[in-house]
């Protein structure tokens, strides 16, 4: 039997990124001993990638804005799926949250009153999102890890966790392995936080890390969680289209912020025709409109009479409106569309958009400030995944806590940009919190059953004994092909079940990979382990979507292509039963009636 | 197609390790870290390396490219004539743990040391974008430790006991100069920083990937603020006077 | 952690992997910076031909004569600009590369120049004799006060028998003056001191000025090896064109007043 260490701690926080981190140090804060594990080092977590802002009403920019008309931009959003409960606790949090941040450390760009800037992003009503130019989230990474290592937390890099532990029905700990040499570790713990990110990387054109197999998904899936609405996957309209290396990596929707303007190889304006009747009151009815809106804000006119440009419509519109004008043969020699900004003077572009200007020139030889780029969606987010409960961030299973990315039902079908990293940080403490009084009201310690341990470690080590098994890497291209093809933007029962098929043949064949090599940082046998999660997430994500017949948010269904009110109260939820996946339609909660009245509402109207 | 031949460092010590040759496809705009990708999804899996983000902003694939300490996926193959070999191999300046990755831990010891933020209980929080332009310059670093690698300091003296490195001096730079700090971490940075052994010598300027001015605005700065206390016996008579300014 | 390979690359000195032409750069500062101090040495010693009409070679200004001193008057003050040279922070980048080997490049393995005090281990600026670059600060003040001596030259190079008086000398002179102050107002303790050394820029009327000043400041700091290089060349060859009209090799041309 291999050997493995043993730590203890109170609370183990698995994923340090936004919200992992801000877990943690809400825990840690309270007293109790907390681990924080990361499958990277300290500080490289996904988050670093988000560039845009964190939307916090504090209205600083505009004053008409407050934390119902947040809440109200992100239910509708999310066409009215998301948890009301937590979209309204995100709205209300938000500010206070951004505000620490601001406390421990965070230099956000300012107002000429000195307070945070923000500026303006999809779905959202008012200038909403806080931001340090286009590397808000290194900002906040940054505030967290310093203020987190001060405080005490333990923190294990590289390191993954393979198994929640669990004693009866409650966690007990976590067995994984560190990546630096393979040595295996059992961290014994009352409660468990997930932080763990998306799932990006079963798709071959993202913007995800390698870290984002859905890691956290599928531990709380094995561990008896459920995960809700995950056939909502966002494609975000814009990643880089070429060159071919760097296709799927994020062009920040700040670009369309600052006045980005989308074309198609035939020059024109695209968005204004692809703006849903919902919502087309909502922005400008001409370019001349777009323009004067533009104009007041380059002028830094706090608030304008006029209404947004259309490109600022929410990312499943505009990913769909990029798609459709690609395949309909009006896309540019590399597959995008044109995003231009090249208009503006080019100081203010290096200025505000330093490190797309940077990113463009360095990796595709493009100066934004002098072409346009071409752009086209990529994978970018997940709106599903483990349900949670919105005050405490519970999962069903007791002591099984999740946050950010990797837990369900905040974003609904459609997740507004810059309410990630609120998300991230609102959710992180209230994770925390919810882990610490968990932790208070458990009673004695609950223990950890060795049969587990063995299980996990069997499973680890397999890999190396099928010599001639398959390589890890060939699989993960399959799965590429068969979620781009099947489970792409656009969904079709035939090639949902297409895509199910193909992936049940592909888990019977994951059965046979092998590592080579020594456990010595070995990301082939790394991949082994990873590669099961990234299946669970896949399936989770095709089944649903074969179950959701209408379309909604992020999800466009062909064959059904209206959204289907009768639909619009009910979760997908799917949990582990056996060896099957078992799907379930849940009700929504019902919003209580003060919330609804927002809706009801005309002003203040969207402006 | 055109062909790249790599020579990447595998092994897990100096003296055993050796520089192993691979023949790689280019394709437009590609980098080195697609060339190591393609090494690990076509030819040996376990080579070791690290990345995130593939777009030069998380900081973790920083190798040394033909001697010259760079991020990965920031360095591009057609920067290099076709017909030479490219040499990859990882950082010099900290322990070996296998292939392109190293032992980077001294680093997090030494960030834990640096006095954190430390606002006025009363601060009103209200600061205007010149205050803080300067710390923002600071705030960009991504932890690529490229700079740590490259000091002579750490890299030919290892005198990791008693210089925190540039990375650190950016750190701190970015705390002092914030308009709402109010801890004081000059006589640290003079005694356990060490921020005397650093001779300006620039090359942490000259790699780092986040252009930071890391000599000029960083730490020549703080050097200037460590003489005003500890070297010039006017400015230390001044404050003896009229008491230390508040900041 | 795993103990055997906690092994660190070897170094050796100017040991490198790196491909490119990296001793260029410090092989020009080293013949660039040789050739200026042998030719500064020769004329601080020559005593002679610094002086003609309205020119005062900058080697010899401010003039100082002192009954009891046999030596060459300029060694009375050029040990100021010497110094503040010496102690600026881009000519000891350059120098501790170029002359010490310390290191000769980036990712070029380096010695321990000056490593006196300790023994053999490194110790760099932080304890004798380097720790005494520290007294930059008074340089700069020091060197102020001559920059002002070869301003007030460069006035009486454009007067001439109480007449104003252009010549290519006077051109000469107000431009070396322009490029020593770029240099001199570009240090980073001039840019320290207006404003650098405070964290707030605007938090008293007093900050927002000093604010400007650094910014000012700044504009010229961010081209400080620049202005290193230009004002170093333009002192020599003002010194040259003294001497050569002073030697009567050539004479000055005349564009307005009188002539020499
Ligand atoms: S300037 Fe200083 S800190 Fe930077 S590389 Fe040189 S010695 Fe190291
Ligand atoms: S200062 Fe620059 S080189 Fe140093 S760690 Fe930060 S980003 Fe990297
Ligand atoms: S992978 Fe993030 S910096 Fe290169
Ligand atoms: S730093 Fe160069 S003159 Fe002061």
């Amino acid at each position: 039997m291999a050997n493995y260490e043993i730590h203890e701690h109170d609370i183990l926080v698995i994923g340090a990124g936004g919200a992992g981190l801000r877990a943690a140090i809400e825990a840690s804060a309270k007293g109790v001993s907390v681990g924080l594990v990361c499958k990277s080092l300290l500080g490289k977590a996904h988050t670093v990638m988000a560039e845009g802002g964190i939307a916090a009403a504090l209205a600083n920019v505009d004053s008409r804005d407050n934390w119902e008309v947040h809440f109200r931009d992100t239910m509708i959003g999310g066409k009215m799926l998301n948890n009301w409960r937590m979209a309204q606790i995100h709205a209300q949090e938000a500010p206070e949250c951004v505000r620490e941040l601001e406390q421990w450390g965070a230099v956000f760009d300012r107002t000429k009153e000195g307070k945070i800037l923000q500026r303006a992003f999809g779905g959202h009503t008012y200038k909403r999102l806080c931001h340090v130019g286009d590397r808000t989230g290194l900002e906040l990474i940054r505030t967290l890890q310093d203020k987190g290592v001060h405080q005490g937390i333990d923190v294990y890099m590289e390191c993954t966790v393979t198994k929640i532990l669990k004693d009866g029905d409650k966690v007990s700990g976590a067995f994984g392995y560190f990546r630096e040499d393979g040595r295996y570790v059992l961290f014994k713990a009352k409660a468990i936080i997930l932080a763990t990110g998306g799932v990006g990387r079963s798709y071959l054109v993202t913007s995800n890390s390698w870290e984002y197999t859905g890691d956290g998904h599928a531990l709380a899936y094995d561990a008896g969680a459920d995960l809700i609405d995950m056939e909502f996957v966002q494609f975000h309209p814009t990643g880089m289209v070429w060159p071919p290396g760097v296709r799927g990596i994020l062009v920040t929707e700040a670009v369309r912020g600052e006045g980005g303007i989308l074309r198609n190889s035939k020059g024109e304006r695209f968005m204004f025709k692809y703006l849903p009747e919902a919502t087309r009151a909502d922005y400008a009815a001409d370019e001349t409109e777009a323009k004067k809106w533009l104009e007041d804000t380059l002028s830094g006119r706090l608030k304008t009479e006029y209404k947004r440009p259309p490109e600022l419509s929410t990312r499943d519109n505009v990913a769909r409106a990029i798609y459709t004008e690609v395949k309909e043969g009006r896309g540019t020699e590399h597959g995008g569309v044109y995003l231009d900004i090249s208009y503006q003077n080019a100081e203010r572009v290096k200025k505000k958009l330093p490190s797309m200007y940077h990113q463009f020139k360095e990796l595709a030889d493009v100066d934004i400030t002098q072409t346009p780029m071409e752009v086209g969606p990529t994978m970018h987010y997940i709106m599903g995944g483990i349900r949670v409960n919105a005050d405490t961030a519970e999962t069903r299973v007791p002591g099984l806590f999740a946050a950010g990315e990797c837990s369900g039902g905040m974003h609904g079908s459609n997740r507004l940009g810059g309410n990630s990293l609120s998300d991230l940080i609102v959710f992180g403490r209230r994770a925390g919190r919810g882990a610490v009084d968990y932790t208070h009201k458990l009673g004695s310690a609950p223990q950890i059953s060795e049969s587990q341990i063995t299980e996990a470690i069997e499973e680890l080590e397999i890999p190396f004994k099928r010599q001639d098994g398959i390589n890890p890497n060939d699989l993960v291209k399959e799965l590429h092909t068969i979620m781009g093809t099947y489970v792409g933007i656009f969904r079709e029962e035939k090639d949902l079940q297409t895509g199910i098929e193909k992936l049940e043949e592909l888990k019977k064949k994951f059965k046979l990979v092998k590592a080579n090599g020594t456990k010595v940082f070995n990301p082939g046998w790394h991949l082994c382990r990873d590669l099961k999660n990234m299946l669970i997430s896949s399936e989770a994500i095709a089944r649903s979507a074969l179950s959701r017949k209408e379309s909604r948010g992020a999800h466009s269904r062909l064959d059904y292509p209206k959204t289907d009110d009768s639909l619009g109260n009910e979760n997908t939820s799917v949990s582990k039963d056996g060896e099957t996946m078992k799907l379930e339609k849940t009700p929504l909660n019902k919003m209580p009636d003060d919330l609804k009245e927002l809706f009801a509402k005309k002003e203040p109207a969207h402006a | 197609m055109r062909e790249a031949t790599l020579k990447v460092f595998r092994g897990t010590d100096y003296e055993t390790g050796e520089f192993k040759t691979y023949k790689v496809p280019v394709e437009d705009g590609m980098v080195v870290l697609d060339a190591i990708h393609y090494i690990q999804k076509e030819i040996d899996p376990d080579v070791a390396v690290r990345w995130n983000c593939k777009a030069a902003k998380c900081g973790s694939c920083s190798a040394e490219v033909n001697g010259k300490p760079a991020l990965m996926c920031k360095t591009r193959m057609d920067h290099f004539a076709s017909d030479t070999e490219i040499q990859v191999q990882p950082l010099k300046t900290f322990p070996l743990v296998k292939d392109l990755v190293t032992n980077v831990a001294w680093n997090y010891e030494v960030n834990k040391k640096i006095t954190p933020f430390t606002p006025a209980k009363d601060a009103d929080w209200t600061f205007f974008q010149e205050d803080i332009e300067r710390v923002q310059e600071f705030r960009k670093c991504i932890e690529c430790f490229l700079c740590q690698d490259v000091c002579h300091v750490l890299r030919d003296h290892n005198r990791k006991d008693a210089f925190i490195g540039p990375r650190f001096l950016v750190r701190t730079a970015g705390l002092e100069m914030h308009p709402l700090d109010k801890a004081n971490r000059i006589e640290s940075l003079k005694d356990h920083g060490g921020i005397g052994f650093c001779n300006i010598t620039k090359c942490c300027t000259e790699v780092c990937p986040e252009d930071i001015h890391i000599t000029d605005n960083a730490i020549i700065p703080l050097k200037e603020r460590v003489v005003d206390e500890f070297y010039d016996p006017v400015m230390m008579l001044l404050k003896k006077i009229f008491g230390k300014k508040q900041k | 952690m795993n103990q055997t390979k906690s092994a660190l690359a070897p170094q050796k000195p100017l040991s490198t992997e790196r491909r490119d032409i990296w001793w260029l750069e410090p092989a020009l500062v080293a013949i660039g910076f040789g050739l200026f101090i042998i030719y500064a040495t020769w004329r601080a010693f020559e005593n002679n031909f610094y002086e003609i009409g309205p020119y005062l070679s900058p080697f010899y200004s401010p003039k100082i004569v002192l009954d009891w001193w046999k030596f060459s008057p300029a060694l009375l003050i050029l040990w100021v600009p010497a110094g503040f040279r010496a102690t600026c922070y881009y000519y000891r980048k350059a120098y501790y590369r170029a002359y010490f080997l310390s290191p000769p490049a980036c990712g070029v393995g380096g010695i321990n120049a000056l490593g006196l005090s300790q023994g053999k281990k490194y110790c760099g600026e932080s304890t004798f004799p380097l720790v005494i670059q520290n007294i930059h600060r008074y340089m700069l003040y020091l060197a102020i006060a001559v920059l002002g001596f070869l301003w007030y030259d460069a006035i009486l190079a454009c007067i001439w028998q109480n007449q104003l008086r252009i010549g290519v000398g006077s051109i000469i002179f107000i431009a070396n003056c322009l490029f020593l102050s770029a240099y001199t107002f570009g240090c980073h303790v001039f840019r320290h001191l207006v404003g650098g050394k405070l964290d707030c820029f605007s938090c008293s009327q007093t900050a927002k000025t000093q604010f400007s000043l650094w910014e000012a400041v700044t504009k010229f700091n961010e081209h400080h090896m620049f202005w290193a290089w230009v004002s170093l060349f333009s002192v020599a060859i003002t010194d040259f064109y003294v001497r050569l009209i002073a030697s009567h090799s050539i004479s000055d041309l005349t564009l307005i007043g009188p002539p020499l």
